[in-house]
């Protein structure tokens, strides 16, 4: 079919809303990159810029010389990831298979309860108070996985309605005939069918403890318990905190650090995962934002 | 005798009636145990991450003291609250919570809107792809990542827009995180830098799900493209719209903590603009150590809270009974 005149303008408005949209996204992520490949120096005179006229990699040298605490952090958020996502998943899918069962006696009462934690909440104060007061968590590695974002009722309530409408009544009912226990439904079918949805999940939960600095912030005193996004803020706030992270002592204070362009170099390091992961795993995102998988 | 011979079956059958309703409970409980032991651990961290907080709210009306903890310090009646209120900080963070979520609503459901349409009418599968891509990808940064891109922009010494645009022409740089007035702009327009995605996104999933045998009947009737935005787009996506603008109005007195306190590198000369309830009571509770101050004002944050997300779905419920939370 021929294309009108109008829709042909039409076409190009849109091309050109959305090409621009795309600049103003990522000419911000060249400025952070080309800054971190800029010399000092130029960049003290010049500032930054999305291309520098001298080119340098001496901050990416520096970091791997001296970035032991950058490792150590990076390490830390990693290991928060990995064991944070872990659990969420097992908690969270355990308890939306139960939530799930037709007829489980007391199950208004328990969904009523998951739920009720998303109208209500204490706020910051008692949380912090109970965590730190009660629990003790301040300076632990439970402070990096534990609170705030561990699990989500939302994420509950999400995977329960895929277990109850996603997987048919059939396999349930098969699985009971064959006499197999709630528990190895649990594993053997739920766990393989909800998949998708588990892996939905686990990635915004992943993506929560990546990009998490509250619990840094809010539990910890000590530096070597920051995850990267902590001593990120740290460091834009204080180019100090880098030089007594890198060293450990107050000599380092002696060596010249490429602090202008270090702190972007760090910034790049950060999100080089979401960057690589992201064209493969896209779709569950876009999948997970029209399911509602978005916390808050 | 015949009386007793027809009370022995009847006996009988009570005893085995109760054998049987045992063995039945026993089956009940072996049935159903394992699934209470797997919702455990979910509901006992609910209870500690949650529950417990919720109970400790009651620390706004305490004079907090850190040896009795929360439940042992004691009563102060409304003195945190009248503490609160008694400074100009109560309205501010107010104003500044519900007047920054309020620019952010309209102008993410503005832009996600048109983002939406523009995406999907795009016929070029290819350039529709890169400009979704592009359109999500900040949505996943961290607001910390955030904060440095805007700090490379906005730096008074090193910054981009000061050293490249500003002094080439001749002009003064501008000591950006001091001056109040171009904030309000800043704020609102980082906010939908890294957030229009998500809308655009929830819009994008409800055209997709728009009958195409409307805009057939559209095109055969002569409607143009515009024509088909107006009157078959738009109306279609409405119940989406009113329910992303109202499951946000819910959640109005909540701000997202980064973007006020990070982006602006918490300073001091610009907390008129900046400060809302979040960081308000982070303040509070950790750089001045004002427990009663904080905890009122957290108070006042989920109970206004509250209501809101009461309210809001009350009307969810009625415009889109399927999105409504409860």
């Amino acid at each position: 079919m021929l294309q009108t005149k109008g829709e042909k303008a039409f076409q190009l408005i849109a091309h050109l809303v959305m090409i621009l949209e795309t600049i103003c996204v990522i000419l911000p992520f060249v400025l952070l990159i080309m800054s971190s490949f800029t010399d000092e120096n130029e960049l003290v005179a010049y500032g930054y810029s999305f291309w520098p006229n001298k080119f340098s990699i001496e901050a990416y040298k520096y970091l791997i010389k001296k970035g032991g605490s950058i490792f150590r952090a990076y390490g830390l958020t990693i290991a928060a990831t990995v064991v944070g996502t872990t659990i969420h998943l097992m908690m969270g899918s355990m308890l939306a298979f139960s939530l799930a069962l037709k007829n489980l006696p007391g199950k208004k009462f328990f969904s009523f309860y998951v739920f009720f934690t998303m109208l209500f909440s204490g706020g910051l104060v008692p949380t912090y108070l109970t965590y730190t007061n009660v629990f003790h968590i301040k300076n632990t590695f439970f402070a990096l996985v534990v609170p705030y974002l561990m699990l989500s009722a939302i994420h509950v309530l999400l995977m329960r309605s895929f277990f109850s409408s996603s997987i048919p009544d059939a396999i349930y009912e098969a699985a009971e005939i064959d006499g197999a226990g709630l528990f190895t439904t649990y594993t053997k079918i739920v766990l393989p069918l909800g998949k998708p949805i588990l892996v939905t999940i686990g990635l915004f939960a992943g993506l929560d403890y990546w990009n998490d600095w509250l619990n840094g912030l809010y539990f910890m005193s000590d530096q070597k318990m920051y995850g990267i996004q902590t001593l990120l803020y740290r460091i834009l706030e204080d180019i100090r905190t880098l030089a007594s992270s890198a060293m450990g002592s107050a000599a380092a204070t002696s060596i010249k650090i490429p602090s202008v362009s270090i702190r972007m170099a760090i910034a790049f390091v950060a999100i080089i995962p979401i960057i690589i992961i992201y064209p493969f795993l896209q779709k569950y995102f876009q999948e997970g934002i029209a399911l509602g998988a978005v916390k808050g | 005798m015949t009386m007793q011979q027809t009370a022995q079956p009847a006996k009988a059958s009570r005893a085995e009636k109760a054998k049987r309703s045992r063995s039945r409970r026993i089956y009940l409980i072996r049935k159903w145990a394992p699934a209470y032991l797997l919702m455990l651990p979910g509901l006992i961290y609910f209870f500690i991450n949650n529950y417990i907080p919720m109970t400790g709210i009651v620390v706004a009306f305490k004079k907090y003291k850190v040896n009795t903890g929360i439940y042992g310090s004691p009563w102060n009646g409304f003195k945190n609250f009248d503490y609160l209120f008694a400074t100009n900080d109560a309205f501010t963070i107010t104003r500044n919570t519900l007047c920054y979520n309020l620019a952010f609503i309209v102008v993410n459901m503005v832009l996600g809107v048109l983002f939406a349409i523009f995406i999907t009418e795009i016929k070029n599968k290819y350039a529709k792809k890169v400009y979704q891509s592009a359109v999500l990808f900040p949505f996943l940064i961290s607001i910390i990542i955030v904060s440095y891109i805007v700090f490379g922009f906005l730096s008074v010494d090193n910054g981009m827009i000061n050293k490249s645009i500003l002094e080439p022409l001749g002009l003064e740089g501008i000591a950006w995180y001091t001056e109040k007035k171009y904030w309000p702009f800043i704020l609102v327009f980082v906010n939908s830098w890294k957030e229009v995605g998500y809308s655009c996104l929830v819009y994008i999933a409800g055209i997709t799900g728009i009958d195409d045998a409307f805009y057939e009947a559209a095109k055969i009737d002569g409607a143009g493209k515009l024509r088909q935005i107006w009157s078959i787009t738009l109306p279609c996506l409405l119940p989406t719209i009113i329910t992303i603008v109202l499951l946000n109005i819910g959640r109005v007195f909540y701000s997202n903590f980064g973007l006020f306190y990070q982006v602006p590198m918490n300073s001091g000369s610009l907390f008129d603009v900046t400060n809302t309830i979040d960081t308000y009571v982070y303040r509070s509770l950790m750089k001045i150590g004002n427990i009663g101050m904080a905890s009122a004002a957290g108070f006042y944050q989920s109970v206004v809270g509250f209501c809101l997300v009461l309210f809001s779905n009350t009307v969810v419920r009625r415009v889109s009974p399927e999105n409504a939370l409860f």
